[in-house]
């Protein structure tokens, strides 16, 4: 009966044993179905029209926006599993948000440097102090500062809340990532697909886009749940040694 | 509480000087400035303000990691999670950082007009990069607070500290810049960003306490 509702079904979850099979069966799936996506998603982006005045340049769009998409999908994902670590004490919380860490940080890397190689033939420069560059480096700092942090403790339930706490904190960056290129208007372009008014790009380019950004986001999905298959199995590992020391030492003095 | 506060004052003062060695390090790093960039006087006047500020910060944010860390070294933090029965742990947290704002960090502030005069700064545009600091600086020690409780059980967090709060005060520090920058310069209202920097002040007066209150709760054993 639990199994009906979304929170049984999360509960039900808490299982690391259930939830490895169930990864197990899934995921050569959703990892087929990713790679498809994308390249369909890529393909189309290269059959697209080349924008009037960038040029070819504009395909860069197809990687860079998901990628950017991603990392601040990725940072709310984080901000979600430090609720459920904090609030609910859900024991996969916490191996999901230290699985994302390292993943988002490659993602805002990514949108970063997509981002600065199309700046460098259109803006004239690699790098400008604009609002929202500027709040996407800081994003990619703080993942940084929550690996580190996850690093540096080494016992895994005080970890888990200390970075739980660090990403809750730093939740605040997110709308000001959103809304900075609005707020100071710089040289950053203002959304153009999530708007209340419809998205502005022609549909011959939006569609590649919306795809790639699907196929990208289930990439995403593909690599989290591997990280944390490995990061369970990396603690089931620790115990298993800690126990196999504990029962060496009971032997030795017999 | 006012026994907690006159505590922890006390002992900032007088516990090796940190206060002192706070301020001698905010001197150092303005002092070092006009090697680097020249002694251009009208250069140093322009980056006065943006220097003053980041000065300050670093120099409040060396401190940081004592804020519980001597606490927990000689037990009595645990006395004050204890005593959370009775008195709230976020308003604790609160007026430890008062504390250690009023013992470590308000000297900076003390400082800054003295250094500013070294930067060939005018006297209004020392004066308001000194009221910016003022507003400013309990903001940096509030978020800095909860850094602060998350690397509590770390031998040497001194340096993940930092690190891990740097991202969280650049908006204070735009904020503050930018206020200092608009009571020189004459067509910018100095009052709008100085504002934003009090809201943000207040912020991080609620956030920060309460996340290194369920942060000090986690690490206690």
């Amino acid at each position: 009966m639990a199994e009906t509702t979304i929170s049984g079904r999360l509960t039900n979850l808490a299982n690391p044993t259930r939830f490895l099979e169930l990864v197990g069966r899934f995921l050569p799936w959703l990892a087929a179905i990713a790679l498809l996506l994308t390249f369909a998603g890529l393909a189309m982006g290269f059959a697209a029209p080349e924008d009037y005045q960038q040029g070819s340049t504009v395909r860069i769009m197809y990687l860079h926006v998901p990628f950017a998409w991603i990392s601040m999908f990725c940072y709310m994902l984080m901000a979600a599993a430090a609720l459920g670590t904090l609030v609910w004490k859900h024991p996969l919380a916490d191996v999901a948000l230290k699985a994302a860490a390292p993943i988002g940080a490659t993602f805002t890397a990514l949108a970063l440097a997509t981002g600065s190689i199309w700046g460098r033939p259109m803006w004239g420069t690699w790098w400008v102090w604009d609002g929202r560059l500027t709040s996407v480096f800081v994003l990619f700092l703080m993942y940084l500062g929550i690996l580190a942090l996850t690093r540096a403790l080494d016992d895994p339930q005080r970890s888990a809340r200390a970075a739980a706490i660090l990403t809750l904190v730093g939740v605040i960056n997110i709308p000001i990532i959103k809304f900075s290129v609005e707020w100071w208007n710089t040289l950053h372009q203002p959304a153009s697909v999530m708007r209340l008014d419809g998205p502005t790009i022609h549909p011959s380019l939006l569609w590649p886009l919306l795809v790639s950004a699907i196929g990208f986001t289930l990439i995403f999905f593909t690599l989290h749940l591997m990280a944390m298959r490995a990061e369970i199995w990396r603690r089931r590992v620790a115990v298993m040694r800690r126990m196999a020391a504990k029962r060496a030492e009971n032997r030795a003095p017999a | 509480m006012l026994a907690l506060y006159i505590r922890d004052v006390k002992l900032g003062i007088r516990a090796g000087g940190g206060a002192l060695v706070g301020v001698l390090f905010f001197l150092a790093v303005i002092a070092v400035a006009p090697f680097a960039i020249g002694p251009d006087a009208n250069l140093l006047a322009r980056i006065g303000p943006a220097m003053l500020w980041i000065g300050a910060l670093l120099a409040s944010l060396l401190g940081l990691d004592r804020l519980f860390q001597v606490d927990r070294e000689d037990g009595s933090l645990d006395l004050l999670i204890l005593g959370s029965s009775r008195h709230m742990l976020p308003l604790t947290v609160f007026v430890k950082c008062l504390a250690h704002w009023t013992a470590s960090v308000l000297p900076l502030v003390v400082a800054a007009p003295v250094l500013g005069l070294l930067m060939n700064m005018s006297p209004l545009a020392t004066f308001a990069t000194a009221l910016t600091l003022l507003a400013g600086t309990p903001a940096i020690v509030f978020i800095g607070a909860a850094g602060a409780a998350v690397a509590v059980s770390l031998p040497r967090g001194g340096l993940l500290v930092s690190v891990l709060v740097l991202p969280l005060v650049i908006p204070v520090l735009i904020f503050g810049v930018s206020a200092s920058y608009a009571a020189s310069t004459q067509p910018d209202p100095f009052l709008p960003p100085f504002l934003m920097l009090c809201a943000l002040m207040l912020f991080f007066a609620v956030i920060g306490p309460l996340a290194a209150a369920v942060a000090l709760k986690g690490a206690s054993d």
